[in-house]
This record gives C-alpha cells, sequence and structure tokens, in this order.
C-alpha cells in the first residue's frame, strides 16, 4: 500500500523514516521523496498487513499520513488512447490492451506527474 | 456469380452496384493482408470489393471555413474573434477561417481554433466578436453575438495538410527534455513517439495514388467527406505525400474531432480520418496487403534545432507498435501520439456506411502527380550567424590565476564574464562577478580561479544562428556564452547586450 507523508521540520525533528522502521520493524520502500528546508513528503509503499502500524507510527513522530489510492485520474471521456503517456512514465505504469485501450496499473505509479504533463488531451490529473 | 471478373480487373460502376445490392465485401486494411497471403491475389481481387482505412491522430493544419450571416445594419468584418480566438476575415463581409492551432488572446495554449470547433460540434455556444472601419454600404462597425453552430450559414471544415503518407518517429539525443509536437521527448534519447496507424492508414495502403485523388469520398470527423487534392507540402516523389480534405463540419462528431495541446508546443487538433479503397485491379490488391511490417520510418533526432535533423535508423511500425525498440543498443520505450483504436473505429465504421450503402465511391477526378517534391524555403535574407554581432576582444584568465586577480580583470574589463582557460589555453571553465563575489564575502581555502569556476560551461560557435544561441541563454537562464572554434579555444563572447542590438531590445542584459 501507498502511503503519502507529509511533515514540517517544526513538528519533526528527527530522521523519521528511519525512525519508523527501527521501532515497527517494517521495511519501508521509498518511492519518492520531495525534501525541502522547512518541510518534507515522502511517498512510501509498505505491506498491506503493516500499514496501520506504520501510520500510527508516523503520525506519532508529528507527519501526517494519508493513503493513496487511485493516484491518478483518468478521464475516460477525454482520454482517446493515444498512448502519449506510456514512453514518459518512469514505472511503466501505462500500456495498450489487446484491443488498445490504454490501462493504468495503478499501484505502480509513484505520482511523478510527467504523464499529466505529456496528455494532449488533458485526460490525466491527480487526485486531490 | 463472382466468375465474371476473369478480366483481372473490376470498374467502379460494378463495385458500386454491388454496394448498392449489398452483396461488396468489405474488409479493413488490418484484414486484408491474411486474406490475401490465404486466398492469393487473383481470387482476393475476385472476393474483396473494397477496404477502408483510418487514421486518428494529431492533424495541425486544419481549420474551418464560416459564414455568420448578415448583421442589421451589416458589418464588413476585418478582424474575427470566436471565443477570443482570432479567424482570418480577410475574406469578405461574414466569412472567416479558423484555423486549428490558433490560440485564444486570453487563454493561451489551454484553448484554440481546435477547441473552438470541438465546442461547436459538442454544440455548444461561442461568442463571435468582430470589428470594421465601416463603409457606406457596411455601416457597423463592431458585433458581438452568441451563437450555436445551427446558426450559421455554412460551417466547412477545410484542412490544408492531412493524412501524412508517412510521418518521422521522434527521439531526443540532448541532455534536457524537449517538449515537442511529437510530444514529450525524454533526455539522452529516453523514448521514442511516433504517429500515424501504420496498416491502416490511408496514403500507405495506396502509396502509387490509383484510387486516392481528388473527389474521393472519405470518413472526415465522423461524417462523411472528401478529398479536395493533394495537401499543402505534399511530396509524393520522396514518400511524404499530404492530402487536403474537407467536409460539412455540422455532421462531424466530437467522437473524432478532438483537441489537444502539446505542452510546450501548443494547440492542435486530433482528426479522424479513413478513406475507402475500391479493389479495382492487382495493384490496389497488392498495396492493401501492406502489414506493418513492410511501413518503415526514420526515427529522427529532434535534439538538432536545425531543418535537417539527423535519422538515427529507419524503423517498421511493427517495432514502434511493440513498445519497446532497440536504439543504439540500447532498449528504449516507444508512444505512440495517434490513436489506434480510433483509426480501427474511422475504419470499422466507414466499413459499416460502405455496407449499408450509405457512401458512393468514385475514383480520382485529377490523380496525384506523383513527381511532385517539395523544397525547402528560399532565404533572400540569410539569418545571422553569432560570428556577426560576437565581441571579438575577450578578456580571458587561466585556472591557476588568483581570484583576486579574476577581480581585477572584471574591473578592468568591464564585464561579468571571464572564460578560463587551461595552459593550452582551450575554455576549461567560466567566472562571473558573482562568483568572484561570492569567494570574497566567504573566504575560506578557495584562492585559484579553479576553485570557483563552473566547469559545465555553455558555448556556442561562430557559425550558429543566433536564435539558437539565444535560446541557449534563455533556457540557462544566463548572460554570455563563449564562442568556441573546433579546437574549444575562445574566439569571442556573445552578451545578452549583443543579441538586444540585434533582435530589437528583447535580449537585454
Amino acid at each position: 500500500m501507498k502511503l503519502m507523508v507529509s511533515f514540517s521540520r517544526k513538528k519533526v525533528s528527527e530522521p523519521i523514516i528511519a525512525r519508523a522502521v527501527m521501532d515497527t520493524g517494517v521495511l519501508i520502500n521509498v518511492e519518492r521523496a520531495r525534501i525541502e528546508p522547512t518541510e518534507g513528503d515522502v511517498l512510501i509503499d509498505v505491506p498491506d498487513e503493516s500499514a496501520r502500524t506504520v501510520c500510527m507510527k508516523m503520525r506519532e513522530l508529528g507527519a501526517t499520513v494519508s493513503v493513496l489510492r487511485d493516484a491518478i485520474i483518468r478521464d475516460e471521456d477525454e482520454c482517446v488512447d493515444c498512448g502519449a503517456c506510456i514512453s514518459v512514465c518512469p514505472q511503466e505504469a501505462f500500456s495498450f490492451d489487446s484491443d488498445w485501450k490504454l490501462s493504468l496499473d495503478q499501484p505502480r505509479c509513484v505520482l511523478c506527474g510527467r504523464c499529466i504533463q505529456a496528455c494532449p488531451h488533458g485526460a490525466l490529473s491527480l487526485q486531490k | 456469380m463472382r466468375d465474371k471478373y476473369s478480366t483481372m480487373e473490376k470498374s467502379i460502376d460494378e463495385i458500386n452496384t454491388r454496394i448498392h445490392d449489398g452483396n461488396a465485401r468489405v474488409v479493413t486494411a488490418e484484414e486484408m493482408p491474411d486474406i490475401v497471403a490465404e486466398l492469393g491475389e487473383e481470387a482476393a481481387l475476385r472476393e474483396v470489393d473494397v477496404v477502408t482505412t483510418g487514421t486518428f491522430g494529431a492533424m495541425c493544419s486544419s481549420g474551418a471555413f464560416f459564414n455568420f450571416g448578415h448583421a442589421d445594419p451589416p458589418i464588413r468584418m476585418e478582424r474575427v474573434w470566436l471565443n477570443d480566438v482570432e479567424a482570418y476575415g480577410g475574406i469578405a463581409a461574414v466569412d472567416a477561417y479558423i484555423g486549428a492551432t490558433q490560440q485564444s488572446t486570453t487563454q493561451g495554449d489551454r484553448y484554440g481554433g481546435a477547441h473552438v470547433i470541438e465546442d461547436l460540434i459538442s454544440g455548444r455556444s461561442i461568442e463571435l466578436r468582430a470589428i470594421s472601419r465601416g463603409t457606406d454600404c457596411y455601416p457597423r462597425r463592431t458585433v458581438t453575438t452568441n451563437l450555436l453552430l445551427e446558426d450559421f450559414n455554412d460551417a466547412t471544415m477545410l484542412n490544408p495538410r492531412n493524412a501524412y503518407q508517412c510521418y518521422n518517429a521522434a527521439t531526443n539525443s540532448t541532455d534536457r527534455i524537449l517538449h515537442t509536437y511529437m510530444g514529450t521527448l525524454l533526455p539522452n534519447c529516453g523514448n521514442v513517439s511516433y504517429s500515424g496507424a501504420g496498416v491502416l492508414s490511408p496514403l500507405a495502403n495506396d502509396p502509387t495514388y490509383r484510387v486516392i485523388g481528388s473527389g474521393v469520398p472519405i470518413f472526415l470527423g465522423g461524417a462523411q467527406g472528401m478529398i479536395v487534392g493533394e495537401g499543402t507540402q505534399s511530396s509524393p516523389a520522396t514518400g511524404f505525400a499530404t492530402l487536403m480534405t474537407t467536409g460539412d463540419l455540422t455532421r462531424m462528431s466530437p467522437d473524432y474531432i478532438r483537441a489537444a495541446t502539446f505542452q510546450g508546443y501548443g494547440v492542435t487538433m486530433y482528426v479522424g480520418l479513413g478513406v475507402p479503397l475500391p479493389v479495382t485491379d492487382l495493384t490496389v490488391v497488392r498495396s492493401t496487403a501492406v502489414r506493418d511490417e513492410d511501413l518503415t520510418t526514420g526515427i529522427v533526432d529532434y535534439g538538432v534545432p536545425y531543418r535537417d535533423r539527423p535519422t538515427l535508423r529507419r524503423i517498421s511500425y511493427a517495432e514502434l507498435k511493440s513498445g519497446r525498440i532497440e536504439l543504439d543498443g540500447e532498449e528504449v520505450k516507444t508512444s505512440s501520439l495517434s490513436s489506434y483504436r480510433k483509426a480501427r473505429e474511422v475504419a470499422e465504421t466507414l466499413k459499416n456506411w460502405v455496407e449499408m450503402g450509405s457512401i458512393d465511391l468514385a475514383l480520382p477526378t485529377r490523380r496525384v502527380d506523383r513527381t511532385r517534391r517539395t523544397h525547402p524555403m528560399r532565404e533572400t535574407n540569410l539569418v545571422p550567424r553569432v560570428r556577426e554581432v560576437m565581441e571579438t576582444k575577450v578578456v580571458c584568465i587561466t585556472e591557476d590565476e588568483p581570484i583576486t586577480e579574476a577581480a581585477l580583470k572584471l574591473l578592468r574589463g568591464e564585464t561579468n564574464h571571464l572564460p578560463v582557460l587551461n595552459g593550452d589555453h582551450r575554455l576549461v571553465g567560466i567566472v562571473t562577478t558573482y562568483d568572484v563575489t561570492k569567494a570574497v564575502a566567504r573566504p575560506d581555502d578557495r584562492v585559484a580561479v579553479r576553485d570557483v569556476m563552473t566547469r559545465k560551461v555553455v558555448r556556442t560557435t561562430p557559425e550558429e544562428a543566433v536564435d539558437i544561441a539565444a535560446q541557449k541563454l534563455d533556457r540557462n537562464n544566463i548572460s554570455a556564452l563563449p564562442v568556441v572554434d573546433p579546437q574549444n579555444r575562445v574566439i569571442g563572447m556573445l552578451t545578452a547586450l549583443n543579441l538586444g542590438k540585434l533582435l530589437g531590445g528583447r535580449w537585454k542584459a
């Protein structure tokens, strides 16, 4: 399961990911991180059964955590199945099915946003 | 009985009779190769009457003519805007032509001519605004009104250049991301994008232009349209023919006309287009038997900012459609920009029209000139080169000299940039006033120029077009470029100030 962990330096002073791994014993996979001087967001992937434990630990450490499901929204009316998104995705989340219809494998997405810009039809957006 | 076709030819009248009788055998260009392989060419000629093609992709060279009807008092519209997108009004009183790529004066690349066309087809109201100087016969000077497509006298799509016979695939060898009409191109040949339906593509199924030409009925944007003739820039002699097409906008569907925006490039329009090919002889049988494996195009490097871009390799549509290709020993992902699913839909719909007898086939009334080729622009005023505007008196410094020497040279030379040379007088870096100031303000163990210089120098050459040099300044957010010869020796400096003099103040420092 993918979790978006957001924190600010004011509330979180210690290395939060490392602390969560040590305290929970759960192996956390960092998929994308944006660290600014005063704040940061980290997208992590954890085993489904451990998600609750990790969530609670992160919150205890002062971060806000949201569960990501269907992070990229595809507007089926706007999409024409051209495939402009396929090769720009670093995670290979997009592909054609046998009928040349575009399919999106949500769990692979790491929210880099490249496909949103590459879509000529404005059919892709980020879930708020 | 099919044996009456023993002459190895079928007339268009015979084919149309079969269509009207409901007996015609119609297949798509995707189905044809297997039929020919199974039956053989002669039996396929007897068996198949029509092959339908289809494509659905970005066709920038598209637009529509409108006639709005006369206002009271009447106006001779000189400038015309539809939802703030300017249409060309230099064609008499209340006519205008809107181009698909024209962008809104208020919304930039988020809205353009293609969006106006899509909105009209979708039944949405648009605002017409026009101005005029007023004449004795047309006294009115301004008009503003909201119109639906049904309010127009005429709305005729006319696309000057559609349905390319073949189009290059694109990649990018530079180290930065490019935003082009071929979509997003990742750095270091990180992806390849292509356009075109391959096996379903209209002109790819008639490369000798036997049954495609003026007057031929087609599927255009969901309505029945027609081929006007060769498109602009058509180059049959080099295998890059194009078609000029027309159709009644009021009968089109947003399923097959879609406005789009390529980031960093602008507005374009996706058009669904298909041509039904009457199978009149063995030449048509052979050309419609083509497969993706047989159709090739070149992968062109869009990282080169000149007209004649290098082709890195030839590639078949079968390889492109597989999603991965090999380029310089590396596996590279491919993206199509046109929709193959929609192309199939076009070919299937067209097949249905022919089977239902709702479209009459016709042979070209004027054939494509196979010898025609397009040529580049004849430029009488050569584009200025860096050599003509660069500063030839350049103050340089060597990497071993102390920072204080750099400060003195900057001051004395009245410049903000010092190219840094090594012992062989080759360019190895650049220092700016800012670099020196920073080194002085925060003194540490850095004493020599090499400790503070920028090593990755953006540079230009004397023969480079100034527009390309200007783009380098802009993109890197810098204000000077060392000009180097092939041995990497500094022979000049190009600054924003030099460009400012040339390009009318746009590049002031």
